[in-house]
């Protein structure tokens, strides 16, 4: 009887113990290019807040913009037996290397804000980066009703962001025909370059209509230049970061096409969740952008 | 005398910067308006303020990588004073006194803990840069508000006599880096330790402590070319200064500033940021591709040290 007992004691415990173990989060790691900029931020924000609430336990790595931490990074969440990666590759090209170490141990990768060239993965989620462009240049195509001069301030050559958001603005200024692009400088999305780069640019034409900035920081540079310079110049940048918001609302930016980084690192977790559970995902999430004017804020003409 | 003979020693890249001026001017009519010249020698006064410290540090036959990010952690520092309510009168010296300090101990590390100074300031870049994110949570602090941020807006706007304040504070921190590298013992010893630090410590010469010296001074004014950066910005961004030491090294080097230590001089660190901000200036002037601008830029710095090594070896 007291064998019995005893057994029926140890069964139970055990039962509650592996129920304990069970209850242990599930892991997803997201390896980030950088959080050394406030986009980043909040998509890593958005994506710890998504899995909280789905319970899972989320490691968030930096790759500080190499290529090289990158693998390392993701060699390293492996080892911590995670269940997906996602991953926010440093560049397009070289995150290759990773996700196949990712797929040779059977874990799923989802490729946030920028995609990964050349190897496929469970699902890209991202804005729609040209899209974007062209939104931002019809714009401003607008708003010049049709003439006038544009200068285009990209990011950092090389990456997708510059390349498509640049793609996107050239398309939709070509079908204006009395737009003209007299100037394309790089200022690497970096506000201290942006002021730079449109401080000398002022100088080269000096009957600039309209700036398009493919980041708010360089877009934020640029306006410190043009009010230096005393010109009234109709700037639009692109990622609707807080102080480019703040200076649409005051006026000095006319529009941001804001991403939703928090909605894409939120989505980036609930897709996860999915392929995690063996559900299908499409394989492309586009992510919609919005363009912030004053309008739009509801905060009236200045 | 001695001015005299520093000049010619650096005429080699002098005439690099008089050369790289005369092409820009004849490629675009752009160059030579007085307005533009003002914007390169603004643009510039960052780099030349960075690079004159860095000068010190480079005759010791040393090196300074965390220059950036006590530029970027100085700034902060400045930018949440303004942003807090605090006046010029505080702010910019606790900010120049922490580039002082992190520089000090960037300096104390090296000496008496021999540690390369390569790897010695690259840890600081690393852990400064660190401790700058964790301070600004990633996100730029905002230095438009506070009863002192029109003043300090004006370091990085402002005029006097004519010149941009940039400019102004680029220059006279050249005339006291010059009178002391050339005209006090400090600086015969900073050559002397940069010449041989062995024949340096065994002449009597307090070696720790003219090293420990130059690493502060670079921290030093790091720190004031961060101050006047976030004036310029009315704003602190977590990647302010990222890269800036290659700048600031190239403009050493072009200048005619030996590496190895010893040889070379704040006039000539001076040219090799003129150098470097009109090259800048030029490559957006003539619209140069972005894809191009690294490759231009490369081979003017590759070309302007080959020529000065040519005037060294004769």
């Amino acid at each position: 009887m007291t064998r019995r007992l005893l057994a029926m004691i140890l069964a139970g415990v055990l039962v509650a113990a592996s129920a304990g173990m069970a209850a242990a989060a599930d892991k997803i790691a997201l390896v980030i290019s950088t959080l050394n900029n406030p986009f980043f931020v909040a998509l890593s924000n958005g994506a710890k807040a998504k899995a909280k609430e789905l319970g899972y336990d989320l490691v968030v790595l930096d790759s500080e913009n190499d290529p090289a931490k990158e693998l390392s990074n993701v060699e390293d969440v492996l080892d911590q037996n995670v269940k997906a990666v996602l991953l926010n590759p440093v560049d397009s090209d070289t995150a290759k290397a990773a996700i196949r170490a990712a797929t040779l141990n059977q874990v799923p990768v989802l490729t946030l804000d920028r995609s990964a060239k050349g190897v496929k993965v469970a699902s890209h989620i991202a804005s729609d980066n040209v899209a974007g462009g062209v939104l931002a240049g019809n714009l401003i195509v607008q708003q010049l009703k049709g003439s006038g001069n544009v200068v285009e301030l990209e990011g950092q050559p090389g990456t997708d962001a510059a390349r498509e958001r640049s793609q996107g603005f050239r398309q939709a200024i070509a079908a204006a025909s009395g737009i003209k692009l007299v100037a394309s400088q790089p200022a690497n999305f970096d506000r201290t370059q942006g002021l730079n780069v449109m401080e000398n640019l002022l100088q080269a034409h000096p009957d600039i209509d309209a700036v398009f900035a493919a980041n708010d920081e360089m877009a934020l540079g640029a306006i410190k230049a043009i009010k230096a310079a005393q010109s009234k110049i109709l700037v639009v940048g692109f990622d609707g970061t807080p102080d480019g918001v703040a200076a649409v609302k005051s006026g000095a930016l006319f529009a941001t096409v804001a991403q939703q980084p928090t909605l894409i690192g939120s989505l980036g977790v609930e897709t996860a969740d999915k392929v995690i559970k063996g559900q299908t995902v499409p394989a492309s999430i586009p992510v919609p952008l919005s363009v912030v004017t004053r309008a739009s804020l509801g905060a009236g003409t200045p | 005398m001695t001015f005299v003979r520093h000049f010619l020693s650096q005429y080699k890249s002098l005439l690099g910067l008089v050369i790289l001026v005369t092409v820009v001017s004849i490629a675009t009519p752009n160059f030579l308006e007085v307005a533009n010249l003002l914007n390169v020698l603004r643009q510039t006064s960052i780099n030349a303020i960075i690079a004159m410290g860095g000068t010190f540090v480079i005759l010791t036959a040393g090196i300074d990588l965390s220059v950036g990010s006590v530029l970027a952690l100085a700034g902060a520092f400045a930018a949440s004073l303004i942003a807090a309510g605090q006046g010029l009168a505080l702010t910019i010296p606790l900010a120049l006194l922490t580039g002082l300090a992190l520089g000090a101990v960037s300096g104390l590390v090296i000496t008496f803990g021999a540690v390369q100074p390569f790897i010695a300031t690259l840890v600081s870049l690393t852990v400064l840069r660190g401790a700058l994110l964790v301070f600004s949570s990633g996100t730029p602090i905002d230095a438009s508000s506070g009863p002192a941020s029109d003043a300090f807006a004006a370091l990085g706007d402002g005029y006097v006599l004519g010149l941009p304040i940039p400019v102004v504070v680029a220059l006279v921190v050249f005339a006291c880096c010059w009178v002391i590298l050339t005209q006090t013992r400090f600086g015969r010893y900073v050559y002397a330790i940069g010449g041989n630090e062995n024949v340096a410590r065994l002449s009597g010469i307090n070696v720790a402590l003219i090293k420990t010296s130059v690493y502060a001074i670079s921290g030093l004014l790091s720190a004031l070319a961060g101050i006047i950066l976030t004036a310029r910005l009315q704003s602190a961004q977590p990647t302010a200064g990222q890269g800036y030491e290659l700048d600031a090294i190239a403009a050493v080097v072009v200048g005619g500033t030996s590496l190895a230590g010893g040889i070379g001089g704040i006039a000539g660190t001076l040219v090799g940021a003129l150098i470097i901000g009109v090259l800048n200036n030029a490559l957006n002037l003539l619209d140069v591709s972005s894809y191009y601008q690294m490759i231009a830029k490369g081979s003017v710095i590759l070309l302007a040290v080959l020529v000065d090594r040519q005037g060294r070896s004769n």
